[in-house]
């Protein structure tokens, strides 16, 4: 077996230490290591975003990353986004817009989402588009989604 | 007679609301197959074949058994059989991590003595060319041909022709959750499987029976599935193998696809390719029609496809064959045959009425029988503007130009007998529905509570719904053809009222009342003949002690009804310079009966779209001729739509009767023919084979220029 590196680095605020292959990805560490399963596997090659977190503010899809270089960095996933008694204005916006259906791409979609917010508070409908092209969903038909994320637009910079 | 009561009684049915495992779905808690981690669990992987068709001479598994940290290595073909699809299954390897799975992989050597292969439809047709099956002669099938009136007399009476050929090529279901299963065996007969599925029970008895064990002590968990679009039945090769895997090891094995073998292997839409001569009477009567098509399905049969459709011709010959090609198996895809063949005979129609010199709505109105679609062609073209549309298509000169066309469809989706289920009432007041079937992501939980929730006058929170799991036994069918709905709400609303029936029986003296004067209210129990005499929910079922009611229902075929007509509208517009196509919007106007939950009912209408949407300008699978392969097995390259694509959708829920109907599938059926339509309308030129791509459009206006 491949020797492992230890890791250190910092996942939805609290600080975690993992031990990895050079070759595993980041996604990998979450799912298999850390059983932080809400970022998915669609594709495993940067192609449907089913695996987006955000990585030191920057979004970054989790299947091309190395487990490696997330050392001394801070990881954003799906399971830190709600506070334990509220869900975040995007998940709220995605129940109440009906934005999913099987659900698989949600978290990807959910954190792809909140980086854009994070940057830009006010962004237009087809700023949206644009970002979320790299999140694929083969079952809502996008439409749901986009308006989600326009109202928690809304929400989060009122 | 059963029935779903008048709209202006109901609380919930037919209401909008919210999926009930939403919240765990947008947190990322829900765990799909993909998410089980159990103990000391194995990652199983397969080798596959890159060869399209070979003889397998030798296979040699020392090297990756060698390897440290692989638990099992296993041939899934003998040597001296044949590979004849690249994807197709050789070895497996469970490992203890996905790794070293992977590592294994590569350790296994395969002798293979290679033959001529065919990938293509075309070549397979040809005189000569290398036979794939030893089941038929040559690679085509024995012709399904279907004969109604007399065609000759018909096209005698016709006075106007069409004679064309219409294409759709391999399209793959691209399910953001791959296939795979985790497989655990809890002791040597009692077996525990996690399987992303379209059918618990039916990937249940396939394990029972594969590995020879009584029905009930196999589990099939499908908590949350991403994912099926009709290739996710049995449970394959992968999941046997993830099942023997976990036999041979002893320990748990999770054995998922990769996106590459979800392209080869799980399934695709067959393709299609008709030669068609069709005529019409000079009033606007479609009046013959003569087809012969063939269309593949990879390696097996079932290309079949619609035609005619929809439209009532009396005189029609249609001859279909099958053609076999090196790749994998055609699986259901949503609707299966039919957005092919609406695809084909949307665009005669719209032929033979440019013929005529008739409007295509009106040329569809005549030859029509359908009722419900003869209403939703009116709102579906005030909805879209039709008079907006270019009466000369093609006509003007600026660089982007815009069309609009119009496409129909008909599905069935009337469910059926199977379901069993059970509604339990609690002496807490807590209540629970129960039943085998599984929610591939349509939102049945959410539909049986809301069920539930109107019969018992509570919230649909207030109801826990258990389904996608094998135990306790209670079955249902897969969730395919559209059936989940009408199979499973009849049922449930039946137990549901038979549960209510009991209660009333238990709390009717309390009230000092006949039970058949009993009611709910809002979380009350009350006597309809003296509004005073009211208890709580929680009182009544106070009253069971130490007791719960549990009781099962029937599928009351008044509950449901089969038969959902669907017509969509599309505007694009076309740049002509670049050939660039975007669809501006969709008017899906979609009879979905009666519709339980309005809001995830239109969702599954707006999929539906979208699908059809990919189908029409962006898919296809490219298989290469020389090596065999696909060219395509990405999600880089196999473009589905995204954000970017997709137009304004305007899903009109339409409301004809309040019976139950299943809707997952009639949605993608227009909206091919609709855009192909519209984009005529726009350029002028019509483009036969799908999907409409910027280097078509530029081809077939330079052919014009
Ligand atoms: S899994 Fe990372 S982009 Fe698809
Ligand atoms: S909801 Fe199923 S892939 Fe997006």
């Amino acid at each position: 077996m491949a020797r492992k590196s230890h890791v250190q680095t910092t996942i939805n605020g609290e600080t975690v230490e993992f031990l990895c292959e050079s070759r595993q990805s980041l996604l990998e560490v979450l799912r298999d290591e850390l059983y932080l399963t809400g970022a998915k596997e669609g594709c495993n090659n940067g192609n449907c975003g089913a695996c987006s977190v955000i990585l030191d503010g920057r979004l970054v899809n989790s299947c091309l990353v190395l487990g490696v270089e997330t050392e001394g960095k801070s990881v954003e996933t799906i399971e830190g986004l709600a506070d334990p008694d509220k869900l975040h204005p995007i998940q709220d916006a995605f129940l109440e817009n009906a934005a999913l259906q099987c659900g698989i791409c949600t978290p990807g979609f959910i954190m792809s989402a909140k980086a854009l917010l994070d940057s830009n508070p006010n962004p237009t409908e087809h700023e949206i588009r644009y970002w979320l092209a790299g999140n694929l969903c083969r079952c809502t038909g996008y439409d749901k989604i986009v308006k989600a994320v326009m109202d928690a637009a809304k929400e989060t910079s009122a | 007679m059963a029935s779903w009561g008048e709209a202006s009684e109901s609380r919930l049915i037919g209401k909008r609301v919210t999926r009930l495992s939403g919240k765990d779905k947008v947190t990322g808690k829900a765990k799909y197959t993909f998410d089980i981690n159990e103990p000391g669990m194995l990652y199983g992987r397969i080798l596959r074949s890159e060869t399209a068709h070979a003889t397998v001479i030798g296979i040699d598994l020392s090297e990756a058994e060698a390897l440290p940290g692989v638990k099992a290595v296993i041939p899934l073909i003998e040597v001296g059989n044949k590979l004849r699809y690249q994807g197709q299954e050789i070895a497996a390897v469970a490992a203890e991590t996905d790794d070293i799975a992977k590592d294994a992989i590569r350790r296994i050597h395969v002798d293979l003595e290679e033959l001529p292969h065919v990938v293509t439809e075309d070549d397979a047709m040809v005189e000569g060319a290398p036979q794939i099956r030893e089941d038929w002669a040559g690679n085509q099938s024995e012709p399904n041909v279907r004969e109604d009136g007399d065609i000759n007399a018909g096209f005698d009476e016709a006075a106007v022709e069409v004679e064309a050929t219409y294409h759709t090529p391999v399209q793959t279901h691209v399910c953001l959750e791959t296939h795979g299963h985790v497989a655990k065996w809890e002791d040597e007969q009692n077996l525990t499987v996690w399987a992303s599925t379209q059918g618990v029970f039916g990937v249940r008895n396939d394990f029972a029976q594969h590995f020879e064990l009584p029905a009930n002590q196999v589990r099939v968990i499908t908590e949350h599935m991403g994912g099926g679009f009709g290739s996710k039945f049995g449970p394959g090769i992968e999941g046997r193998t993830a099942v023997e895997l976990a036999r041979i090891t002893g320990k748990a094995v999770k054995l998922m696809l990769t996106r590459k073998a979800e392209h080869l292997v799980a399934g695709n839409r067959p393709s299609m390719t008709q030669q068609v001569r069709a005529g019409a009477t000079s009033d606007g009567r479609l009046i013959a029609y003569d087809m012969k098509g063939y269309g593949t399905g990879g390696i097996s049969s079932g290309a079949g496809f619609t035609g005619p459709y929809v439209y009532h011709v009396p005189n029609s010959r249609a001859e279909r064959v099958n053609v076999a090609v090196n790749a994998g198996n055609q699986r259901a895809m949503r609707a299966p045959g039919h957005p092919q063949g609406a695809f084909a005979m949307d665009s005669l129609m719209d032929e033979l009425a440019e013929k005529l010199g008739m409007d295509p709505v009106e040329f569809r109105r005549i030859n029509d029988p359908n009722e419900v679609r003869q209403a939703q062609y009116t709102l579906g073209a005030q909805e879209i503007g039709w008079h907006r549309r270019n009466t000369v298509p093609g006509a003007g000169t600026s660089v982007k130009k815009r069309g609009m066309g119009v496409g129909s469809g008909q599905w069935g989706g009337g469910g059926g007998r199977g379901t069993e289920a059970r509604v339990t009432i609690n002496a807490d007041g807590t209540v629970e529905a129960v039943t085998g079937t599984q929610d591939i992501g349509t939102g049945i939980r959410t539909v049986i509570a809301m069920i539930v929730a109107e019969e018992f006058g509570l919230e649909t929170t207030d109801v826990r719904v258990k389904v996608g799991d094998s135990q306790p036994g209670l079955p249902s069918g897969g969730s395919g053809g559209s059936q989940t709905t009408p199979s499973v709400a009849p049922v449930i609303k039946t137990a549901a009222a038979a549960a209510k029936q009991k209660l009333f029986e238990r709390i009717a003296p309390l009230l000092d009342a006949p039970v058949g004067d009993l009611r709910v209210g809002t979380g009350t129990i009350y006597v309809v003949s003296d509004r005073t005499k009211t208890i709580t929910w929680k009182q009544a079922t106070g009253q069971l002690g130490m007791e719960s009611i549990s009781e099962g229902g029937t599928w009351e075929e008044d509950l449901r009804q089969n038969g959902a007509a669907g017509t969509q509208f599309a505007e694009v517009e076309i740049d002509t310079q670049t050939g660039a196509i975007r669809v501006i919007k969709i008017v899906a106007v979609q009879d979905c009966g009666l519709a339980i939950n309005r809001l995830t009912t239109e969702s599954q209408v707006n999929g539906g779209v979208i699908m059809g949407l990919g189908q029409a300008i962006l898919e296809e699978r490219f298989m290469d001729p020389v090596t065999g392969r696909m060219l395509n097995a990405n999600l880089e390259d196999y473009k589905v739509p995204g954000t970017l694509e997709i137009p304004e959708i305007k899903s009109i829920v339409f409301d004809t009767h309040r019976k139950v109907t299943g809707v997952g599938e009639p949605p993608c059926i227009p909206t091919p023919g609709a855009i192909a339509n519209a984009v005529y309308n726009a350029i002028g030129v019509r483009i036969r084979s799908l999907p409409i791509t910027p280097d078509k459009i530029l081809d077939a206006l330079a052919e014009k220029a």
